[in-house]
């Protein structure tokens, strides 16, 4: 019995700020991260003050204040948004194309099907040795791994979405005789477009990982994974731990981002 | 005279179609020597219990499958293909879940040739055939399920086909929506004098609906037998002479259950 009503919970919070329970789960939402904050501000004061494992939540606020003054954050930050939207159009576009190609041709997905199957099992990260004998350790590799991480969920969803069209649907399409392209055009598109969308949306998502991945192991420029890099290199939590926060407060933007563009335009009508 | 012409020009024969299956080891006969004549302006109603092959029936002559044997002629052509003069409606609405109830039924007009402000007037009085005017924005899944098969109605019926294939289109609904929608479709069919054949499996409706009434045998899909009915429209379903031609019917529908029972 517990079950449905947790589920009921869980759905009011869903439809957020609408009516008196969804405003009271947003604010359930913030117990755990101020409740973390306060212990660890507590225990950096109390249990292992001036232990150099441990900083504290001013020490960081510190660094974040200098960091954002000289510059240094805006430079880190703009180097690697810059090289996420790279790798992200290109892989996202020639994902497009790829599984666009592998959801109308059978002849294409016979043929190249297979190999990328194979391709997806392999993960992202056994790449890097590759690339990095391939394209060095600067930003061509860093763009080669991004759009390869783009590159993967788009051709899947976007062939698998096409693949997916009803037949019923298609059955319109030929009692009007729609051509073939017009059926393309007019019928099998916009049936494919949420799942399209979804595609770049994980796309967009997996990119940005990539670019943490890609400048950690590839380390050679300036990013905002050189800076963890940095951090943890010269022994500096409050370094590291204003990196991760600022990584976390960049891929909620970048997700909260494609799902206003996802509300706009690319709403599933019948969901 | 030009009626002459057209009603020769648009009656449909069947002879002796069958069709198959394939199967693993054995073909499946789904449809055996079916012979039928439809008269333009005649309105057939094909009933049988569910696996009877009507519904494949109907698809053979809409030409979404081509896979049986023997001719199906419209108009004196053989059917190869679909044509925009022989419009379908399915029994799931199938509207497209992303255009609203305007481009729902301009989709039909699409290869029609007709002019963009043709096409406009032609959506619009089909919208108000269908008396779903004031709706025009809505979605599909703003729509009940009698609203949005009335839309699927519109556009099977925009392109004015001079034949309407109508797949079971009130099975999913509401007895109460169902039987407004059949009032409404025999208005239309009066109105556009064009030539219906009516899939169903509610004998009901087709006495209700049809000058003829086809009963199918199942395994493998055959004419049971034709029955006419000669009533006056509109017909009351409590007339003595209704209730007994839908008894006859309902009768012969059950004769291969007693015959499976006693075997």
């Amino acid at each position: 019995m517990a079950t449905p009503s947790l589920e009921l919970e869980t759905g009011s919070g869903a439809i957020a700020g609408s009516g008196e329970q969804g405003k009271a789960g947003r604010w359930r939402g913030w117990v755990i991260p101020l409740g973390a904050l306060l212990f660890w501000w507590f225990v950096s004061r109390h249990v292992v003050a001036g232990h150099g494992m441990m900083t504290s939540p001013a020490q960081v606020l510190h660094t974040a204040i200098d960091q954002a003054r000289s510059g240094a954050l805006r430079r880190a930050l703009s180097a690697s948004l810059a090289r996420e939207l790279t790798g992200f159009t290109l892989g996202a576009s020639l994902g497009l194309v790829l599984g666009a190609l592998l959801g109308v041709s059978p002849f294409a997905n016979r043929l190249i099907g297979p190999s990328f199957n194979a391709f997806k099992q392999v993960s992202l990260f056994a790449w890097i040795p590759l690339i990095s004998v391939w394209f060095g350790l600067g930003d061509v590799a860093k763009v080669v791994f991004l759009s390869l991480a783009a590159l993967v969920p788009v051709v899947a969803l976007t062939s698998d979405g096409i693949r997916a069209v009803s037949p019923a649907l298609l059955d319109v399409a030929r009692v009007f005789r729609y051509s073939k392209l017009q059926t393309v055009r007019y019928v099998v598109l916009p049936a494919a477009l949420p799942s399209i969308f979804t595609g770049i949306y994980l796309a967009l998502i997996y990119s940005w990982l990539a670019t943490l991945g890609a400048e950690y192991l590839l380390v050679a420029g300036s990013g905002i994974g050189n800076t963890l890099v940095d951090g943890s290199e010269q022994f500096r939590m409050d370094l590291v731990v204003f990196g991760v926060i600022v990584i976390g407060v960049t891929g909620w933007a970048l997700n909260a981002l494609a799902h206003a563009i996802q509300q706009r335009w690319f709403r599933d009508p019948a969901a | 005279m030009a009626t002459v012409s057209v009603s020769r020009t648009s009656e449909l024969n069947l002879h002796h179609v069958s069709k198959r299956f394939a199967g693993d080891d054995h073909t499946l006969p789904v449809l055996d020597r079916i012979d039928l004549s439809v008269k333009s302006g005649e309105f057939v109603a094909i009933v049988g219990a569910s696996g009877c092959g009507k519904s494949t029936l109907l698809r053979l002559i809409a030409g979404l499958d081509d896979q049986f044997d023997s001719d199906i002629e419209f108009g004196g052509e053989r059917i190869r293909t679909t044509d925009l003069a022989r419009g379908i409606v399915f029994q799931d609405h199938r509207l497209f879940p992303w255009l609203n109830v305007e481009q729902n039924i301009a989709v039909a007009l699409k290869n029609s040739g007709r002019s963009k402000e043709e096409k406009r007037r032609a959506v619009a009085e089909h919208i108000a055939l269908v008396g779903l005017k004031g709706y025009e924005g809505h979605h599909p899944h703003q729509l009940s399920g009698g609203m949005a098969q009335r839309v699927a109605i519109a556009r099977g019926l925009v392109n004015r086909p001079k034949l309407l294939l109508l797949d079971e289109p009130f099975g999913a609904l509401d007895a109460l929506t169902r039987s407004r929608l059949q009032n409404e479709l025999r208005r239309i069919w009066e109105r556009e004098q064009i030539t219906m054949i009516l899939v169903t499996h509610d004998v009901d409706e087709a006495v209700f609906l049809a000058d003829r009434v086809v009963v199918m045998q199942a395994r493998p899909g055959r004419i049971g037998k034709v029955v006419k009915v000669g009533l006056q429209r509109p017909r009351s379903r409590s007339d003595a002479a209704f209730v007994r031609l839908r008894d006859e019917i309902l009768a012969d529908f059950s004769v291969p259950h007693d015959a499976a029972a006693v075997a």
